[in-house]
């Protein structure tokens, strides 16, 4: 009994100072990231090419832009990479960011029912597809999770003169979850759902579903990177984060978002140091 | 690519996602066991008020929301949280810490009812030649041994089998924190819904060998002790 316990505390201690010492090593960052940059596979293209370069390893938690922050916040992540710009303006001046790059750009596209209920196919003005959606009341998927998808779902409603909090009924549905699951939803209630043309290219389970509404330029999709401030948490590895932030913006780093493609269609289009607006 | 390709083409990937999931959970099943065994039978054993309610209280938390104690794991230790300063969240050692709390009632109270179960047959003569009460907590688990093992199964089964708890405090980093669930989950949010089931099965598959073992490490000892 006693041998066998003193077996068990044995094994355990020997797990623990394995995992510490591999904390102490390691040369790694932790990057809070967006479901959509995970989903699409982007950083399975890109992270190899920015490990060999610099042996610097960077360890990506997926989640919406708005927990995303969050993470940076509480000074759990060194980087955050998201794409609200209001959202990361806000974050850099409560001073926890330091300063903000742009990196890329790709566009949302409505996605929908091939069979189209709310008849909105083929038009270029998402304003006037949001706006027949409502009317019909066909099924929508919201992401409702404070992602940067669901920031610029919720200004499209505003662009559309339509206050979606008063107006949403039954047809409106809000899962809380991220892009690929938002895509699952609107697969299996043939609904509309507003996606990063990124995470749609690259998602398997379409159904029915086809890009309705695309190439109006309020669907433009900004991301951006951030250093987490040391001042506010010293934990932060500066160093290494910057090193990441520089790469991303540099003539390679540009070069290897470029590179990823799916299916022969490029993803991200990187656009660091021009001004998009 | 699908499960069957990854096991064919022994996927480096597949395997260190394996075996992390079987570290992480193993390692939460021993730091339950070392605490909730010998809790478990002092439990068992013993008289005091608020027995009643405690018993109450251990029973109920086998049903833990893995959610809830992923969140609170990750509030002590997150930068800003009262533990931050150890850095561990989004760490392997997380996701043990997180799910050994997951497991300690499931242990601890199945333990509890076993040795309770026991001491009724071996009351008149522990009592009789003059144990004391750990002497009787170690003489009760060793003896309760094989029916011990079902408990341990329980808890590795939760430990191996939840999602919410590893997601939150471990992140589901790439080739650091990702587990077998967690690598479900995504896949099904990628839409890659065959390969998330094939992962499925891969598990259900780990769970079902792991059980395998346990049982023919009692039914070969069983043997040997007569």
């Amino acid at each position: 009994m006693l041998r066998r316990h003193f077996l068990a505390i044995a094994a355990t201690f020997l797990f623990i100072s394995a995992g510490v010492s591999a904390l102490a090593q390691d040369k790694s960052i932790v990057v809070a990231s967006t479901t959509s940059t995970q989903d699409s596979g982007l950083f399975e293209h890109i992270l190899p090419l920015f490990k060999e370069k610099t042996g610097i390893e960077v360890k990506v938690v997926a989640q919406g832009t708005g927990q995303a922050l969050d993470t940076g916040r509480r000074g759990d992540a060194d980087v955050v990479f998201v794409h609200a710009k209001a959202q990361e303006e806000e974050f850099v001046e409560e001073g926890y960011g330091v300063k903000r790059f742009d990196v890329m750009y790709n566009d949302f596209v409505l996605v929908g029912p091939k069979e189209d209920p709310a008849g909105v196919a083929g038009t270029d003005d998402i304003a006037a597809a949001f706006q027949a959606i409502r009317d019909k009341q066909t099924p929508f998927v919201s992401r409702g999770d404070k992602s940067g998808t669901h920031s610029a779902e919720l200004r499209l409603w505003k662009e559309a003169g339509i206050d979606i909090s008063a107006d949403k009924g039954p047809w409106y549905r809000e899962i809380g979850q991220g892009m690929g699951a938002a895509l699952n939803t609107a697969s299996s209630m043939n609904g509309y759902v507003l996606s990063d043309r990124g995470t749609w290219l690259s998602f398997k389970n379409r159904g029915d579903l086809e890009i309705v509404v695309e190439g109006d330029k309020r669907l433009f999709n900004q991301y951006g990177v951030i250093l987490v401030n040391p001042e506010k948490h010293p934990s932060v590895k500066a160093e290494l984060g910057q090193a990441f932030i520089d790469w991303l913006v540099s003539p390679e780093g540009q070069e290897a978002i470029a590179a990823y493609k799916v299916d022969g269609q490029q993803l991200f289009f990187p656009n660091a140091g021009q001004d998009p607006s | 690519m699908n499960a069957w390709q990854l096991i064919a083409s022994g996927d480096a990937t597949l395997f260190a996602i394996v075996r992390l999931s079987l570290m992480v959970s193993l390692s939460a099943v021993a730091i339950a066991a070392v605490i909730g065994l010998p809790l478990g039978a002092l439990l068992a054993l013993t008289r005091f008020p608020g027995r009643a309610a405690l018993i109450v209280l251990l029973n109920g938390f086998m049903g833990l929301p893995p959610v809830v104690v992923g969140l609170s794991v990750y509030l002590l230790l997150s930068r800003s949280g009262p533990l931050g300063g150890w850095g561990l969240l989004f760490t392997p050692l997380a996701m043990v810490i997180a799910q050994s709390l997951l497991v300690l009632p499931i242990i601890a109270a199945l333990t509890r009812q076993t040795i309770e179960d026991l001491w009724s047959e071996y009351r008149d003569e522990l009592t009789a030649v003059g144990v004391g009460p750990w002497g009787r907590v170690a003489t009760l688990l060793w003896d309760g041994r094989f029916s011990l093992t079902t408990a341990l199964l329980a808890g590795f089964g939760r430990a191996a089998a939840e999602v919410g708890t590893v997601m939150i405090v471990g992140g589901n980093i790439d080739g650091f924190t990702r587990t077998m669930t967690t690598a479900i989950a995504l896949e099904t949010s990628k839409g890659n819904l065959p390969l998330a089931l094939g992962l499925g099965i891969i598990l259900i598959g780990l769970i079902l060998a792991v059980n395998a073992a346990a049982w023919g490490v009692r039914a070969w000892s069983e043997q040997r002790t007569g």
